[in-house]
């Protein structure tokens, strides 16, 4: 017996419901507003009435509106097929739904139940099998996508039968599996599973030991992220957070992207739609959408939503990372998911906590970030969740408890600066103020010394060093005059700015200039600390200038040419004719 | 409002606050609209039998005893053909002597497109103005506010824009608008013969404020029915919406909900969203553009009202008095058209955006130049090259008051980077310099 409610309070989309029998946390239900079925999920119990979020506008929604509680919590459905996907953050697919508004009560199949996947078997019958294991494999594209033992499965179970090699659909019982108790269960392709639980299903999460190539120079060089690791971007609006995003999710070293639009702008999304099945994978060659995910739940659609949709991102990636798959997640922005989070705490009159968030944000925001990482599989195979999610701080103030929850959450920290985007330097990532903590950690700086070059992490530090020592250079210049500070505080603001326009600033809408791969980011970094290296004499500052000016014009086409290609060594050539 | 059967009828007010009241009353449904002693009210809360309403017009003089008729439904606009050419006020009711509108009732506020049925946007706005179509090019289907101080001509600005847009229909939602602005926008709209393609829906200083809440869903609405079901490209014009905000905040600090930054409500962003990404290119060929206006306090872009509004707008348009020229100019570095490399190149000269980033980029030294002279420092050559520059650019190209076309504008930026500079110093690739250069 399914338990009923009806209707007893409406504030938005806060409604309270007096129940008649158990109800659980997060518990799903859906509210019949005259025949059209709303989903809505349990936030709070108090006594026998149960506060619900609803999904969708409750306008016209009455009082005495029945509602029936479905036993389960907010669920996704995984399986072949949800790459290239467009999901609304409840995993409805926005590509099947007919009209051009969105419906109320509306909710479409995710998965394809007609697509034939050619399907491979792992496991044999007789094989011991625990949750997550792998039981046999489809090709979705060009992945090999695992058919697992339902990440819900208690136990261990005894592989009875497996269909042979052929094409099946999804809903086709793949395996029949034999519990400790003797009792058959049949497996299909497909598996639901509870969006703000963790899949676990692996047998450590060891301390990430790689790096994660994104081709973008300022986070590859300066501040790597792990594989398996956590980062953020703060930022005011227009420094750059979603092109940033989107250069990452183009290039990123990963076989799964899933993109959380979560509360930001549709056109922005559009253009995702628009342009990535154009665009090329640089690392496979094939085209991006392939190995793309979409969850898109734009700032006018509900706001609960907006909330399970990052959730229903996370679930995707880990169900990726259960097959030995390298995942990235971006999300942008989590401060729209706070926000969400903020205004049901406020309709429930709950106490408010800093600038009206709830209080537990900074629990609830490192509980989200603790989900990615990188895991051993129970087969000894290797896959992550590498996490990205970018901050909109109100008037770009970093002092805010979004930031500052995340901050404590996420390894890596990349500060956009007003002041250069201002001056057009991009990405407008500030080098003084971003971190990487994966740079301390020992397995990385092994990793970076065998694959990049011994001593890279020195030379990362350098590097930095020589922007500090510009900008404290520049700063004594503004105070006393270009005439009032000895020669040398003049070069030592040009090579910051040799570093600066070399090594930071990256046209992302040139097609060479764009991507640039580790070992170009290694030869060009040392050849730049090379310049910085050398003692220069000027006779005057203007000489310094102009002669820094066109050092860098010159790098800047090496940027702009084909690595190692015959006007890249032209250039070289130039460079060392300057500094010679 | 004309009676119906199933109306209910109820004469006790158990609660009264300035925007609200509350009362027992069964079978109510969220959203939907009653009458309160005559006052058009909507349903915001219930709780058991108890409703709590906001009163559109405040809720001055209304005794506990009033007379509370629910209506069943909420707002409805009327929309046909016949909107066109007319003046409403915040509840769709004619305020020019017109007659009511015949045609089909749509409830306001309606849902959202579904985002994949979006397009691209693709289609230059024109506008004459060379602060916008060089520097921030407009794109149809784009949502984007002007950031002004009250003392700046916004609503002249908005006006001139309004005018010279390639639109099928141009629709008003004014808020809070001073009377001697409504009937500026009616005498311009007037003066230049649109009026046949305008729709105003209009909420004076004069009118309650909270009534102003009603303004920006009755104007998407009309635009609506016009872009998705007419196939109309159409423009819509929201001013102010600071004091749109404002009205949000006292329903929501009356209905005694926890303020977040600056007071205002903590779903701020989430209702204004829902305004500006009504803004949409649709598959059909129609659009709805938006272009509002939100009011700073001493240019005080953090202010949470501006500060949400960036984050959801595609970019901002800043309006600043330049005190070289004594001339309202678009201030290039705090404007920004997010979609402008949509049809830069593409719908527009092939040097486009060359001209334009190095004539901000001058304009940039220019200002540099300033500080230093400012700080008693000794200026080059090239930095008084760069202030006279700066003055012949605030003038010909980014003041308000310029109507020339895109050509127009990337030739007299060719003219003054001759009278300035050298070739190098604009930075400009050889090829275009090769093509445009005024010798």
């Amino acid at each position: 017996m399914k338990t009923t409610g009806i209707v007893t309070g409406i504030v938005s989309n806060l409604v309270t419901v007096l129940v008649d029998g158990p109800v659980a946390e997060n518990e799903i239900c859906y509210i019949d507003l005259a025949g059209v079925k709303m989903m809505a999920e349990v936030i709070k119990v108090n006594g026998k009435y149960a506060s619900v979020q609803v999904f969708e506008s409750t306008r016209g929604l009455r009082n005495g509106d029945k509602v029936e509680f479905e036993g389960r919590m907010l669920e996704v459905t995984l399986g072949p097929g949800l790459l290239s996907s467009v999901y609304d953050g409840l995993q409805n697919d926005l590509t099947t739904m007919t009209s051009v508004f969105l419906k109320r009560g509306e909710y479409t199949d995710p998965l394809n139940h007609e697509t034939l996947w050619d399907f491979t078997p792992i496991a044999k019958p007789g094989d011991k099998v625990i949750a997550a294991d792998w039981l046999g494999e489809v090709k979705e594209g060009w992945l090999p996508h695992k058919i697992m033992v339902p990440f819900s499965f208690q136990g261990e179970f005894t592989v009875k039968s497996i269909v042979p090699e052929g094409q099946y659909n999804i809903d086709k019982v793949i395996a029949v599996l034999t519990n400790a108790d003797g009792e058959d269960v049949d497996v299909t392709m497909t598996q639901k599973w509870p969006v703000k639980v963790a899949i676990k299903g692996y047998k450590e999460k060891p301390r990430p030991n790689r790096i994660m190539e994104t081709g973008v120079r300022v986070i590859d060089t300066l501040n790597p992220i792990a594989e398996g690791g956590t980062g953020f971007i703060p930022g005011p609006f227009g420094c750059g957070k979603t092109v940033l995003q989107h250069a990452i999710a183009k290039q990123g070293d990963a076989d799964v992207i899933v993109m959380a639009a979560c509360g930001e702008r549709a056109n922005e999304v559009v253009e995702i739609f628009t342009e990535f099945p154009e665009l090329i994978d640089p690392h496979t060659g094939r085209h991006l959408m392939e190995r793309t995910t979409i969850i898109c739940n734009t700032s006018n659609m509900p706001v609960a939503a907006r909330e399970a949709s990052v959730y229903t991102a996370m679930t995707l990636c880990e169900y990726y990372r259960a097959m030995g798959l390298k995942c990235l997640l971006l999300a942008d922005s989590t401060s729209r998911w706070a926000q969400a989070l903020r205004e049901m705490s406020n309709r429930m009159e709950e106490l408010p906590g800093a600038d009206a968030f709830p209080v537990d944000l900074s629990a609830i925001i490192s509980n989200f970030y603790s989900r990615a990482g990188m895991v051993v599989l129970n087969n000894g195979q290797t896959g992550a969740v590498t996490f990205i999610g970018t901050v909109s701080p109100a008037g770009g103030n970093l002092k805010e408890p979004v930031t500052e929850s995340t901050k404590k959450a996420a390894r890596c920290f990349y500060a956009l600066e007003q002041g250069r985007a201002d001056q057009k330097r991009y990405p407008a990532v500030s080098p003084l103020d971003s971190y990487s903590k994966y740079l301390e950690y020992p397995e990385i700086s092994d990793y970076l010394d065998k694959t990049v070059e011994p001593g890279w992490v020195e030379k990362v530090k350098t590097a930095k060093n020589i922007i500090r020592r510009g900008k404290e250079a520049n700063e004594q210049i503004n105070i006393l005059g270009d005439d009032g500070v000895p020669m040398s505080y003049h070069v030592n603001f040009w090579k910051s700015e040799l570093v600066d326009f070399i090594i930071l600033q990256q046209d992302g809408f040139d097609p060479v200039d764009s991507l640039c791969p580790m070992d170009r980011q290694r030869y060009m970094l040392d050849l730049v600390l090379d310049i910085c290296a050398k003692d220069f004499e000027f006779g005057d500052f203007e000489q310094c200038r102009t002669w820094f000016k066109d050092l860098i014009n010159v790098l800047k086409q090496m940027n702009y040419s084909e690595f190692k290609s015959e006007s890249f060594f032209k250039y070289y050539e130039t460079v060392n004719e300057m500094i010679a | 409002m004309a009676n119906k059967a199933y109306q209910r009828v109820y004469t006790h007010l158990e609660g009264i606050t300035k925007a609200t009241v509350s009362l027992r009353a069964k079978g109510v449904s969220n959203d939907e609209l009653a009458v309160v002693a005559g006052k058009l009210a909507q349903v915001v809360r219930t709780k058991g039998d108890m409703v709590t309403l906001q009163i559109f017009s405040g809720t001055e003089g209304i005794p506990t005893d009033a007379e509370v008729t629910f209506l069943g439904e909420p707002p409805v606009l009327k929309v046909s053909d016949q909107l066109s050419g007319r003046f409403f006020n915040a509840y769709g009711h004619p305020i020019d002597g017109g007659p009511e509108i015949d045609g089909e009732e749509r409830q306001i506020g309606g849902p959202s497109v579904n985002p994949y049925k979006r397009r691209q946007p693709s289609q230059l706005i024109p506008t004459g103005i060379a602060g916008i179509d060089l520097n921030n090019t407009l794109v149809s289907g784009q949502k984007i506010p002007f950031f002004a101080d009250p003392d700046q001509p916004y609503n002249q600005v908005m006006a001139d824009v309004a005018l010279r847009a390639d639109v099928d229909k141009i629709i008003l939602g004014g808020m809070g608008l001073s009377n001697d602005d409504y009937l500026f926008f009616r005498n311009s709209f007037e003066a230049a013969g649109a009026l046949d393609k305008i729709i105003c829906f209009i909420n004076t200083t004069e009118n309650p404020p909270v009534e102003r809440l009603l303004v920006p869903d009755m104007a998407l609405t009309a635009a609506e029915y016009f872009a998705v079901d007419k196939n109309e490209k159409v423009l819509v014009l929201l001013t102010d919406m600071t004091l749109y905000a404002d009205a949000l905040s006292i329903v929501s600090n009356r209905m005694d909900q926890i303020p977040s930054k600056d007071s205002m409500p903590g779903s701020l962003y989430s209702d204004l969203a829902k305004i500006y990404e009504k803004a949409v290119q649709l598959p059909s060929g129609g659009s709805i553009t938006i272009i509002a206006v939100t009011t700073l306090n001493d240019g005080d872009i953090t202010h949470a009202i501006p500060d949400n509004t960036g984050y959801i707008t595609e970019g901002q348009l800043f309006l600043r008095a330049d005190t070289d020229t004594g001339k309202v100019i678009i201030d290039p570095f705090r404007s920004l058209s997010r979609l402008k490399q949509l049809v830069q190149n593409k719908k527009t000269r092939e040097d486009h955006s060359q001209v334009m980033n190095a004539s901000v980029r001058l304009y940039a030294d220019a200002q540099n130049a300033k500080t230093k002279l400012e700080n008693g420092f000794d200026l080059s050559d090239y930095d008084i090259r760069c202030l006279d520059y700066a003055k012949d650019y605030a003038r010909e190209l980014l003041a308000i008051d310029v109507n020339i076309t895109i050509e127009e504008m990337l030739n007299t930026a060719w003219k003054l980077f001759a009278k300035y500079f050298t070739p190098a110093e604009t930075g400009i690739k050889q090829a275009f310099v090769d093509k445009y250069w005024k010798n």
